[in-house]
């Protein structure tokens, strides 16, 4: 045995004995197909990444300024004889009193302001001075006049929402040109922001109201929020927790470690690999059709939005949670029945924990693309101008909410183009979820990992 | 073990958090994306000013909102429908059978249609017979009916800038497509002679309409089926495009867009609601009238969105680009009485 290599290289007379130094023409050829192969390789991982880059790169730029907010900090006069006109302070009398009333109140406030600090510039309308704030502002002066009736009659400083275009202004997106063709502001009008803004009663800060504000109308972009979006996908992601995971792992460990191999658990592991496939509207339909027409449940709730992303996400829970039980060695589970334990036993006390990291990652990654889908939400009514909170757990189930995605879907169909950047602000608000969700998976599987 | 506990009590509290939550609070509301906004600025001024909860408003175009509205009657479908036209005899039919038979029509006001291109471009004096010319399959040439070559504004009407063609029109099931087919195209089409050529050639009334109706195909006339921020979008990626939008939407882009005159008139609320400016249509919502007393606030959410506050000339509606209903005081009555459709 040990002389015939060498017999068989003697029998190739004619190759030529090869320096070790020199490389002969097919190794050059070899080592250069390498070379191209990984230069391929390298060109590929830049073009995803370039990709990556310039698209994080516009949701940032486009989206950071949502972040932060302009503010306008004026002493209002509660005029009483507008805001109480039967002058008795009773609560429901005043509650008559609509907010257009407060947002001329409002209004004389404003040109106030731009009075007492001496202000003139040539070509200011009083539509101008007007517009400087939002229309939410009425809204926040009459919930406080209405929560304490006794700031009638006095001189109460508010710190009230600019316009949308105003805070376009401040941060880049508004300049005097686009301004002298916008038919919502006029150069006259960022001259008088820039104005105050220089005398300190204009300032622009960070903006928790955007993660904690409702949606707002077509009309005050500045006021809109993804608070309840945030709600919604939360509550979301309860119900595929509470539903999806155990239903899943069960289905997991029974198919994995007790069903019979026969042709009924063919079909049903092909079936489960074609559900995994199936495009996410489906389940969208199937959930119109079984939650809400046929069970009855309530358009636009978290709950149906809740049940259509768990069906969703059960193939892909069971996918890996079977791949991470057959990726326990059979060595593991013949010792514990060496040892007396019992089929169930051997399966709860030491495939599960071995098979946890791997289980883990496959929930998280479930749930984080649950977390990001759209189209299924889209036909059970959760596309939807909503600007309630849903209520606390459980009743807040079954209100209506929106889920992040479906604000980005929706703010990116608005006129006004400070939406724009909403959109891109509750982009970063989802990319930071899931990126917090795929850390989390990473470290547990890191933490929990086991060789063998 | 522990799983299958965790699951059954799971189930068991939902299933108990079900009954309790059978009626609904708030108003639902789906349809026209037209409409959407003044919807929502409806929604949210009832909102704050009412102590009812802020009535849901969905988008899913005219056909979509009303389809859902024909479901039925109860809690789970919707109370109001928006709609950028006249709900259709095929659609109250599907509504008749399935129970929905006392409907409110109600008429909010009227919206205009404009033609606006990049703001960087030049100016457009159009007419609908110059819109008929350059996106018409079949135009009349020189008495004979050919089909459309036109490949600049100039070639149809030598007053016009010397622009390629390229127009981003509604798609089919949007409502505006309806009203851009018929007062512009259509109306091109009899104002350019067309109309008497086709007929002459043998067609009857109605396929000379349709002929008149039927668009280019060759890629001058695109399609758009999403919102109008798409049609903005394609504007901006191709600033030879025109496009269609409605004018409250051109009015919150006018640094985008520079907006085309027809016949001479510029649009406006004001040229709108004096009639000057021919392309525009009335926008509605339709009522069950069913639900009313059954899902509450949906009695007053009607009343206050036509009251002389919101919907009336001065109020945010009209700020935000409707052009207001010289009729509202009619509409207000018949939504007081209750008034159904016949």
């Amino acid at each position: 045995m040990t002389d015939m290599p060498l017999s068989s290289s003697v029998a190739a007379p004619d190759r030529k004995p090869a320096s070790l130094l020199e490389q002969d023409a097919r190794t050059k050829a070899r080592n250069a197909a390498e070379r191209r192969f990984r230069l391929y390789g390298i060109a590929a991982i830049a073009i995803s990444m370039i990709a990556l880059v310039v698209l994080l790169a516009t949701i940032l730029t486009g989206g950071a300024g949502a972040f932060r907010q302009t503010y306008l900090n004026i002493p209002v006069e509660l005029d009483a004889a507008v805001l109480d006109p039967k002058g008795n302070r009773d609560p429901a009398e005043m509650a008559k009193v609509l907010t257009l009333s407060y947002g001329r109140v409002l209004d004389a406030a404003v040109e106030a302001t731009v009075a007492r600090h001496g202000i003139q510039i040539e070509g200011l309308s009083e539509d101008d001075i007007d517009n400087l704030i939002s229309k939410e502002a009425s809204a926040q002066v009459r919930n406080r006049v209405l929560a304490n009736p006794e700031l009638i009659g006095q001189t109460v400083e508010f710190d009230v929402l600019t316009s949308g275009r105003i805070d376009g202004f401040f941060k880049g997106r508004v300049t005097m040109e686009s301004a002298e063709r916008d038919s919502n502001t006029s150069p006259q009008q960022l001259q008088l922001a820039q104005e105050l803004a220089d005398r300190g009663e204009i300032v622009t800060r960070f903006n928790w109201n955007f993660l904690t504000n409702a949606d707002a109308s077509d009309q005050r972009p500045e006021a809109a929020g993804v608070g309840v979006a945030i709600l919604g996908s939360f509550y979301m992601m309860l119900v595929v927790l509470v539903l999806a995971v155990p239903i899943g792992i069960a289905a997991s460990i029974y198919l994995e470690e007790f069903a019979p191999k026969n042709r009924i658990t063919d079909i049903i592991e092909v079936n489960i690999s074609n559900l995994a496939a199936v495009p996410s509207i489906v389940f969208g339909i199937l959930g119109l059709a079984a939650f809400i027409n046929f069970a009855g449940l309530p358009q636009s709730a978290p709950i149906v939005g809740g049940l259509v992303l768990t069906l969703m996400t059960l193939p892909r829970i069971i996918i890996p949670t079977r791949a991470a039980l057959k990726a326990v060695p059979p060595s593991i589970r013949d010792a514990a029945l060496g040892v007396g334990a019992s089929k169930m036993q051997s399966v709860f006390h030491h495939v599960l924990p071995l098979a946890t990291p791997g289980i883990l990652t496959g929930v998280i990654l479930g749930l984080a693309q649950a977390l990001g889908e759209t189209a299924p939400l889209l036909l059970i009514g959760m596309v939807a101008f909503i600007r309630d909170h849903p209520d606390g757990l459980p009743g807040g189930l079954f209100d209506p909410a929106s889920a992040l995605p479906v604000q980005v879907y929706n703010w990116t169909q608005r006129s006004d183009p400070a939406f724009i950047e909403r959109a891109s602000g509750a982009i970063i608000v989802l990319l930071i979820f899931l990126l917090c969700m795929n850390v989390l998976a990473i470290w547990l599987r890191r933490k929990f990992e086991r060789r063998w | 073990m522990s799983t299958v506990k965790f699951t059954v009590s799971a189930l068991a509290v939902i299933a108990a958090s079900a009954t309790t939550a059978a009626a609904r609070d708030q108003v639902q509301v789906s349809g026209s994306s037209t409409v959407l906004p003044y919807s929502t600025i409806v929604a949210e001024l009832f909102g704050e000013n009412m102590d009812f909860p802020v009535p849901v408003v969905e988008s899913g175009g005219t056909g979509g909102g009303l389809q859902k509205f024909c479901e039925g009657v109860g809690a789970n479908t919707i109370d109001i429908a928006n709609a950028s036209r006249p709900i259709r005899d095929a659609e109250r039919e599907t509504c008749t059978a399935n129970g929905v038979t006392d409907i409110m029509e109600v008429r909010i006001g009227y919206d205009g249609i404009v033609f606006a291109n990049a703001a960087s471009g030049p100016d457009f004096a159009y007419t609908p017979a110059d819109w008929f010319n350059a996106l018409s399959a079949k135009v009349v040439k020189d008495g004979q009916i050919v089909d459309n070559t036109a490949a600049n504004w100039s070639d149809v009407n030598p007053d016009l800038p010397q622009q390629e063609i390229l127009a981003f029109i509604p798609g089919t099931k949007h409502g505006t497509r309806e009203v851009f087919e018929e007062k512009v195209i259509l109306a091109g089409c009899e104002e350019s002679g067309a109309m008497e050529a086709f007929v002459a050639s043998g067609m009857d009334e109605d396929a000379a309409e349709e002929a008149c109706t039927t668009l280019r195909t060759d890629g001058r006339a695109v399609d758009i089926d999403g919102d109008y921020t798409e049609t903005l979008a394609r504007i901006e990626s191709s600033p030879n495009g025109i496009g269609v939008f409605g004018l409250s939407f051109y009015e919150n882009n006018t640094d985008k867009l520079k907006v085309g005159t027809i016949g001479g008139v510029t649009p406006s609320t004001e040229t709108i609601a004096s009639g000057e400016y021919p392309v525009s249509r009335p926008l509605f919502f339709y009522v069950k009238k069913a639900h009313i007393g059954e899902i509450q606030g949906l009695q007053e959410f009607v009343e206050f969105f036509v009251s002389d506050e919101i919907a009336g000339p001065d109020g945010p509606l009209a700020e935000y680009g409707l052009v207001s209903d010289p009729e509202l005081a009619a509409t207000q009555e018949a939504v007081a009485a209750g008034t159904t459709m016949q």
